[in-house]
């Protein structure tokens, strides 16, 4: 924290987004930093630690995944996360690959596309620099099942073709955050743009073989048939945990960005 | 000898307990036990995008193969005017040909390219341990994965990806073949190829233009839009077609990646001469079509013996003709009349008279996108005609000699777009005289929009030598509305 300038800046507000961040971090902030406060609840996931109702409590997170603009903003009062001086436990070959240089982002994106081939480190870093943290899955996924209109679209089928459709898409890390709908959160582009980083990524284990992960587990067969709805649903989470279990945390990807969230502070309640 | 000597074999194993069974088949000739045979040497296996398959295997000791592939995801063309993103191994569908003999060591590099959007793996079926190698092989895009096999079962192979969700992965092309020969290598051929059906879910119906998702309801229900040799329609036809010359033997490693559809394997004027059934040790001799699993393989051999053009299929035949599932074979070489002796006599015969057929109309037909300019529209048109007319009128419009009338610098099409219009609208039957000769056949009512019956026509007046004619939808509506 110490290595962040406390310096303030006015940022535009959306009267109905919620505003919360007054971290010294927030120099670097470029597009308005807004987050959205979350309303908890329980839901069933797909494939979790125990296949049963997990619970989320209220939280804030990013409206967009974090921007290039934002990440050479971070960069440039963070020297040891460029990629000359980055170490290698922290950030492997692939860290920031695509840029031009230390400080200047991929020539095929633009400012307001989502930072990637950045570590798990790294992305926890700048989150702990802005006073905030990585979302965990189970708040990541809570907030994903929502479409545009309502919290929990996971059994509509069109959602889910939708989601299939994103993430069939190559090269999407080369669009720009906001282009998709805004779902029932307010939140932006959680399908359709980047894979994002979670605190826990590497929580649910998945050993490659899904198959064999299937059979093996009797409660992820009983969660799963008691979710009762068509096998689209399966497939689009099947894929984001899949991915999430590809994943080391040093590994940088073109197509795996992050956005942060935030813990709700109980003098602010 | 060797009769007898099966005989007693199975009879000490029959009165013996089970717990010597597995001793007793060990000890016949049939099953040596290949997994001590010792490699010698290093080598980078080439391998070959389809059709194409490397080099045999000879009488080549076992060595330690280095295997590199790379997935890529890419978008490519399904159809024409149709386009899909295929998840491919080595940038093909089928993936590149594998080929091995029985006691290689394989190490094998896995690369996800860094553009894509997914971890894969891979499981081959050649490989004899956990998850055929997929549980050793997941690999994140942008990152390299390596682990080592020894095949110890000769025969031909499927591998594939086994990622979450497993249906998807292989419904969008992640399939395709290893060969593992026997010691001293199969039998030597003259000709060698690699074909592999696939079966693809689209959220547009077969023929939609432009780029198609995958649809995911479809593969669950197993409805295929399409069923394909080599992962597109026509992957096999026209100047992409497999030849061979009379005379020669053809050995074709047949695969079949599903992920859903049973392929009922066939070559149209062809008997297969020998088939290792299912890819294993077993050789039937004589079969006309055979079944390859999804997940499963064949090798057919066949000697060709007379010239022609040899089509091969799926003889779930609406998959052929309707779906894709459709290849060539162009045999040149001399005549056999003894064999096959071409026509000998022809003539009319309709006993429930000339009546038009007509295609049943699609209730649920989606309006096509409309093509504004005269390209756009010609190249509408073709793509139609690459659909519905060219069986009969053939790719270049030359039509077939007495039965099917030419539409290249025809004067009977070029005197009258009115009437080309009208046949296109009802059909036609009974004679008709073009460029100076008389046909006299069926051709069935077209159930086509006015768009594309203008774009269909427009695109054959401006091919060919004809008199470049625009043909617009007002002009159809109108002969539609004036007949």
């Amino acid at each position: 924290m110490s290595g962040c300038t406390p310096t303030v800046q006015e940022v535009v507000q959306d009267t109905q987004e919620e505003r919360i961040s007054h971290q010294p971090c927030e120099s670097f902030v470029v597009v308005p930093d807004t987050m959205m406060k979350i309303t908890g609840g329980s839901y069933i996931p797909l494939y979790g630690k125990d296949s049963s109702l997990v619970s989320v409590t209220d939280f804030y997170l990013d409206v967009y995944p974090v921007t290039n603009d934002q990440y050479v903003q971070f960069l440039k009062i963070h020297p040891d996360w460029r990629r000359s001086s980055v170490k290698d436990i922290f950030a492997d070959g692939q860290y920031l690959s695509d840029w031009v240089n230390d400080t200047t982002y991929n020539e095929m994106q633009n400012s307001a596309s989502p930072v990637t081939t950045v570590s798990w480190f790294a992305a926890r870093a700048y989150c702990t620099c802005l006073g905030k943290r990585l979302p965990t899955i189970d708040e990541w996924e809570y907030v994903a099942m929502a479409d545009e209109k309502i919290a929990d679209a996971r059994t509509l089928d069109t959602y889910n073709q939708y989601i299939l459709h994103q993430y069939e898409k190559p090269q999407s890390y080369l669009g720009t955050i906001g282009d998709t709908p805004k779902n029932f959160w307010g939140l932006h582009d959680l399908h359709g743009l980047v894979w994002e980083w979670t605190e826990d990524f590497n929580s649910v284990l998945i050993s490659g073989e899904s198959r064999k992960d299937g059979n093996n587990d009797p409660d992820l067969f009983c969660g799963s048939g008691s979710l009762g709805s068509s096998d689209l649903m399966n497939y689009a989470a099947f894929m984001r945990y899949a991915f999430r279990g590809s994943l080391k945390a040093n590994y940088s990807i073109r197509n795996l960005g992050f956005r942060c969230a935030k813990d709700i502070n109980t003098n602010e309640i | 000898m060797k009769t007898l000597h099966h005989y007693y074999t199975a009879l000490i194993c029959i009165s013996i307990s089970s717990l010597l069974l597995a001793g007793c088949k060990k000890s016949g000739p049939d099953h040596i036990d290949h997994t001590i045979i010792e490699t010698k040497g290093t080598v980078q296996a080439k391998l070959t995008s389809p059709p194409e398959v490397p080099f045999p295997v000879g009488n080549r000791a076992a060595q330690k193969l280095l295997v590199d592939m790379e997935i890529i995801e890419k978008e490519s063309e399904m159809a024409n005017g149709v386009r899909y993103v295929f998840w491919t191994f080595g940038g093909s569908v089928p993936g590149s040909f594998i080929r091995t003999r029985v006691g290689d060591e394989v190490e094998f590099t896995l690369k996800n390219h860094p553009n894509n959007k997914l971890p894969h793996n891979i499981d081959l079926h050649a490989v004899t341990g956990p998850g055929g190698g997929a549980t050793s092989s997941f690999v994140a895009p942008g990152h390299e994965i390596v682990f080592s096999f020894k095949v110890i079962n000769p025969g031909l192979y499927v591998y594939h990806c086994a990622t979450a969700p497993v249906g998807m992965h292989i419904g969008n092309g992640m399939y395709g073949l290893i060969l593992v020969e026997p010691e001293g290598g199969l039998p030597e051929v003259d000709k060698e190829y690699y074909v592999m059906q696939g079966d693809f879910y689209t959220v547009g119906k077969n023929g939609d233009p432009g780029l198609q998702p995958f649809d995911m309801q479809k593969a669950v229900d197993e409805k295929a839009d399409y069923v394909v040799f080599n992962g597109k329609v026509g992957a096999l036809t026209e100047d992409r077609a497999l030849t061979a010359n009379v005379g020669e033997t053809v050995r074709l490693f047949v695969g079949n990646g599903g992920p859903n559809l049973v392929s009922s394997f066939h070559v149209i004027g062809e008997i297969f001469d020998r088939v290792y059934v299912e890819g294993g040790s077993l050789i039937n001799e004589n079969v006309q079509t055979t079944l390859i699993p999804a997940g499963g393989a064949a090798i057919v051999e066949f000697k060709v013996e007379v010239p022609g053009t040899f089509i091969l299929v799926d003889h779930s035949i609406f998959r052929a003709f309707n779906k894709g599932a459709l290849g060539m074979l162009k045999i040149k070489g001399a005549e056999s009349e003894h064999i096959y002796s071409g026509t000998q006599m022809e003539g009319i015969y309709q006993p429930e008279g000339g009546s038009i057929q007509a295609m049943p109309a699609d209730p649920n037909a989606v309006p096509e996108p409309v093509a504004v300019s005269l390209d756009e529209r010609i190249a509408a048109g073709k793509a139609i005609y690459s659909k519905t007319c060219i069986a009969c009128h053939q790719p270049a419009g030359e039509g077939l000699a007495n039965a099917f009338p030419p539409l290249a610098k025809s004067d009977y099409l070029n005197a009258d777009p009115h009437r080309a219009i009208l046949t296109v609208l009802k059909g036609l039957s009974g004679e008709v005289t073009v460029n100076g000769k008389k046909y006299n056949s069926v051709m069935p009512s077209q159930q086509l929009s006015p768009a594309e019956i203008a774009n269909v026509l427009t695109y054959v007046y401006n091919s060919w030598g004809n008199n470049k004619k625009d043909v617009t939808a007002d002009m159809v509506m109108n002969t539609m509305a004036h007949p």
